[in-house]
């Protein structure tokens, strides 16, 4: 019956309204440095996706005939919206935006039931969705030129591009000045003849982008220490997803330096501190064991270095969680904790078989 | 300190006991009327054995224990009977059950004792006796009757007997006061269980926050003479739930009781210290149980404390004596608040297995927020003291996929309520759990029915098909010896070509008719010795799992119901053959050489 529960005397936030608001908070240091070094365009994400997540949350609520407003106060709508739109290049498009929080919030989470049924991680769904459907403009991340320098984009002009109504995304004279690469990006398409040393030395990147985004990925893990203080995720998937990445970087590395990155090059750039707090830790689409989830941590790891080191895309978070949350169910029926009174730890579903003596 | 065990989860809920342990444990006014129910122990409800009318004495026996797990009930006041019929009980669904009404003046308070005995000289049959003719049942709450648990020893060795003193569910107190008060009491009392389970040693386990009843403890420890058992205190940090059983034997010994079983299976044997008291009062007083130590706790009482009350007495008249402001009083809770159950009303009995009344106000513990869906954050795996996974267990229950809830050891899960504790969704986890598992027992009831009901219905149907075959074999019988003097010259006298090419035909046919009814024989026969092996196995085995009797019994009938039903059809089909190698026999007067090797491939089938 457990007429008492742990909010009436705990100070660790015991509500999953007040959870969500907590992992809020904590994305806002990645929010912020983002912010600073590549302008505007990432609030604008933020703040579009955001409010499409509550407005399209709110909308299907209604549609299913469902009350609306303590739903929206769970604030879960709110956080796959900021979760994506820290996810996309600065700056990105209104109806790209909408698209995105349609394919995460209507079709991946309220369409198969709402918070805590949806299989699927539904921001990845959504970037997943624009990565593949939008390759160009989903690639095209700005410089860092910083929040206030003035090569960056101004109000006015990002407000265009935000809305469509510049002249275009990809024909605009100014896009070259004011985009660039991400540096894993730029690593994929280095030409094979450069070794990695030359490549760096020939400075392929607009100034500070490397220190961008090594800055962004301290402040997410910083974001993700206040989660893991906050005891809000556990330890084992960031642990488990970094360092899978960490031993599959330095074999690589190891092997051949010239061509593989090494492992701080893995972890400080791309998705990868970011994905292994904020994205692989949904717990909702998350293995959901102890053990469980050090396998499905270390799945994503694997996945990601193997699809950065081999596969089309230069970075792999959003498709290594769906492909892990695949294997979710798989992974919880093979590592389920050992009860107490039992000798071994039940594994994987068995069919009772019945008693059958009858050999002569 | 001594080398600790541990469980896994556990929780800190708040204590709050301060409230009921500032005073000593008083003395409930006599009360003018008690209602007695029947069941109020685990098993089979009581038989009444007075009649309405009837002058009754404090302690005479009013209702008789019924089948293998039950206890008397004793009068708990002097006066009369005025009724035995059906009343609102504590009881989570709020049922009705037969009590015992019995009306006195609130003032005589006559006494029938039972004589008194001497536990260290007393037989053990006499203590086995006068436990069961005490009506001694566990007073922790759940209320399992003290003999059938000392009579452990007849099935499993027990080595330690550890007293439950850890009390770690909030707001109660009553074995934290009676320890403090009566704990040379409650030592002998567990010495004398102790010598009849055969336990070597005694441990009692204490959570360290009950400093006085600890030390009371010492001193008694150091008083007694414990030359016979060691006994050994041994106290741990407070955590829910380190009073479950099976937590607390892990706890203390570092032995799990395996699943579905029991203590006595790894040789323990686990008692409350009321329980223990109560025993030591029915042997040493020869006081049957008419009382019992009751916290009475909660906000809306202006004095709470423990009182030492007559079993019956109505709950609001203990309470009213406490302090009680209705005003206030939001939730009345039977037991703890992590397990125990709301009651509904003011007006029902006080019972063996009230341990705690909580006399809630709405801030105190306020109705549970909207349940959230779960997001498998995985709080409750981390407080779970089973080692489940509460979360997958809740989205089985949910969805009712019963089987995989007991592939994930939903059995197990002993309810105590950490993970809806810890649940930021604030989903009744217990509930789910519970509503689980009384549908599957519901379903494997009807199941077992569907099969007895199956099985003796196939055994009528195999007893009439023996009979029939029986009847035809002598029919025919009849019919081979009436013709065979004619058969016998027909086929002499006449050797014709013809007549072999017919008689080569017929052998063919009986051939395979018997081929086919040896092949029978043989599957019946292998049915026969499987039912065999299965009655003797289970026979065997039910002799070690007590608590299951019932289930078993009804199990070993149903087998037994299996094993006719096969020789039935044996007989059947026996007979069936034995017609047709009389019809075969008759038919072909020389044995063809195919029937011979038939006949010995017979004897190998088996």
């Amino acid at each position: 019956m457990s007429l008492m529960h742990q909010s009436q005397v705990s100070r660790q936030p015991t509500d999953t309204g007040r959870v969500m608001t907590w992992l809020l908070l904590a994305t806002l240091p990645g929010i912020a440095t983002l912010t600073w070094h590549f302008g505007l365009g990432v609030l604008s994400n933020v703040l579009l996706a955001g409010a499409f997540a509550a407005g399209l949350e709110a909308l299907v609520l209604r549609l299913r005939r469902r009350t609306v407003r303590p739903v929206l106060a769970d604030n879960s709508a709110l956080v796959t919206g900021v979760l994506l739109g820290a996810s996309l290049p600065p700056g990105t498009s209104l109806w790209l935006i909408l698209v995105g929080m349609v394919a995460a919030i209507v079709v991946a989470k309220q369409l198969y039931g709402g918070l805590g049924q949806n299989p699927f991680n539904p921001a990845m769904v959504g970037y997943a969705l624009l990565l593949i459907s939008f390759p160009a403009a989903m690639t095209q991340w700005a410089a860092p030129h910083g929040l206030l320098s003035p090569d960056g984009l101004s109000l006015g002009e990002l407000l265009a591009r935000v809305t469509g109504t510049s002249s275009g995304m990809n024909s605009g004279t100014g896009v070259d000045a004011w985009s660039g690469a991400t540096p894993l990006d730029a690593f994929k398409h280095k030409p094979d003849a450069l070794l990695a040393s030359e490549f760096w030395a020939s400075n392929p990147l607009p100034d500070g982008t490397q220190a961008a985004w090594r800055n962004v990925a301290l402040a997410w893990l910083a974001g993700g220490a206040l989660l893991l203080y906050k005891r809000l995720i556990g330890w084992q998937i960031p642990l488990s997803m970094l360092a899978a990445m960490g031993v599959l970087a330095s074999f690589l590395y190891a092997v051949d330096p010239s061509h593989h990155g090494s492992p701080a090059f893995h972890w400080l750039n791309g998705a990868a501190v970011f994905g292994a707090f904020f994205i692989a830790t949904d717990p909702v689409s998350a293995a959901t064991s102890r053990k469980g989830k050090l396998y499905y941590g270390a799945g994503i790891g694997v996945l990601v270095m193997l699809i950065r080191e081999t596969g089309a895309y230069p970075d792999a978070v959003a498709f290594a969680v769906l492909l892990m949350n695949f294997t979710v169910p798989f992974i919880d029926y093979y590592t389920q904790p050992r009860t107490q009174g039992h000798a071994r730890p039940n594994r994987g579903i068995k069919v009772t078989r019945l008693d059958d003596e009858e050999a002569s | 300190m001594v080398k600790a065990f541990d469980f896994p989860g556990g929780i800190h809920p708040p204590a709050r006991k301060a409230a009921s342990t500032q005073h000593p444990i008083a003395t409930a006014a006599l009360p003018r009327r008690v209602m007695l129910p029947l069941g109020q122990h685990v098993g089979q409800p009581a038989e009444p054995c007075v009649a309405v009318g009837q002058r009754v004495a404090t302690g005479t026996r009013v209702a008789r224990a019924q089948g293998l797990i039950s206890a008397d009930v004793h009068a708990s006041i002097t006066g009369e009977v005025i009724a035995i019929e059906p009343y609102p009980v504590p009881h989570p669904a709020g049922l009705n059950e037969l009590c015992i009404v019995i009306e006195g003046d609130g003032i005589r308070d006559d006494w029938a004792l039972l004589p008194s005995l001497d536990w260290h000289s007393a037989a053990d049959d006499t203590l086995y006796a006068r436990l069961n003719a005490s009506g001694v049942v566990g007073l922790g709450g759940a209320g399992f009757p003290t003999q059938v648990k000392a009579r452990v020893r007849e099935r499993h060795a027990i080595d330690t007997l550890i007293v439950n003193a850890a009390e770690c569910e909030p707001y109660i107190s009553a074995d934290d006061m009676t320890l403090r008060e009566h704990a040379a009491d409650v030592l002998e009392g567990a010495r004398l269980i102790a010598r009849l389970s055969g336990a070597q040693r005694i441990i009692i386990g204490i959570e360290n926050d009950k400093p006085e009843a600890i030390s009371a403890l010492n001193r008694a420890i150091a008083a007694a003479n414990t030359e016979t058992v060691e006994v050994t205190l041994k106290d741990f940090p407070a955590r829910y739930p380190s009073g479950g059983e099976k937590q607390l034997i892990k706890r203390l010994l570092g032995r799990e009781v395996p699943s579905r079983g029991l203590p006595a299976d790894v040789g323990v044997l686990c008692h409350n210290p009321g329980t223990l008291r109560a025993a030591l009062q029915a042997v040493r007083d020869g006081r049957p149980l008419v009382s019992r130590i009751v916290t009475l706790t909660g906000e809306a009482l202006t004095r709470p404390g423990n009182v030492e009350a007559r079993l019956g007495t109505p709950m609001i008249e203990l309470l009213a004596a406490a302090g009680l402001d209705e005003a206030r009083l939001a939730r009345l809770v039977m037991g703890g608040p992590m397990m125990g159950i709301e009651l509904s009303r003011l007006e029902l009995p006080l019972v063996k297995s009230s341990n705690c009344l909580i006399a809630a106000t709405l801030d105190e513990l306020p109705p549970p927020p909207v349940e959230q869906p779960c997001i498998r954050c995985g709080a409750c795996e981390d407080a779970c003291p089973a080692g489940l996974l509460p979360q997958q267990l809740y989205w089985f229950a949910k969805s009712r996929e019963h089987d995989k809830a007991e592939l994930f050891n939903l059995f197990d899960c002993i309810e105590c309520g950490a993970c809806s504790f810890v649940c930021p969704s604030h989903i009744p986890l217990v509930d789910y759990y519970r509503a689980a598992k009384s549908e599957i027992r519901a379903q494997a009831f009807e199941a077992r029915k569907a099969e007895h009901a199956k099985h003796r219905f196939e055994f009528r149907q195999a007893r009439i098909e023996r009979e029939a075959a029986e009847k035809e074999a002598r029919r025919q019988a009849r019919a081979q010896a009436a013709k065979r003097p004619s058969g016998i010259a027909a086929n002499s006298t006449t050797p014709v070509p013809g007549s072999t090419g017919r008689g080569h035909d017929q052998p063919a046919a009986a051939d395979t008719d018997l081929k086919s009814l040896r092949i029978a024989q043989a599957a019946a026969k292998a049915a026969v010795r499987k039912a065999e092996k299965v009655l003797a196995r289970v026979s065997q085995s039910t002799g070690s799992k007590g608590q299951q009797q019932g289930q078993s019994d009804g199990e070993i009938e149903d087998l037994e119901v299996q094993l006719a039903t096969a020789r039935e059809n044996l007989a059947a089909i026996e007979a069936r053959l034995a017609a047709a190698k009389d019809a075969a026999a008759d038919a072909t007067q020389e044995p063809a050489p195919q029937r011979r090797s038939p006949d010995t491939d017979q004897e190998r089938t088996p």
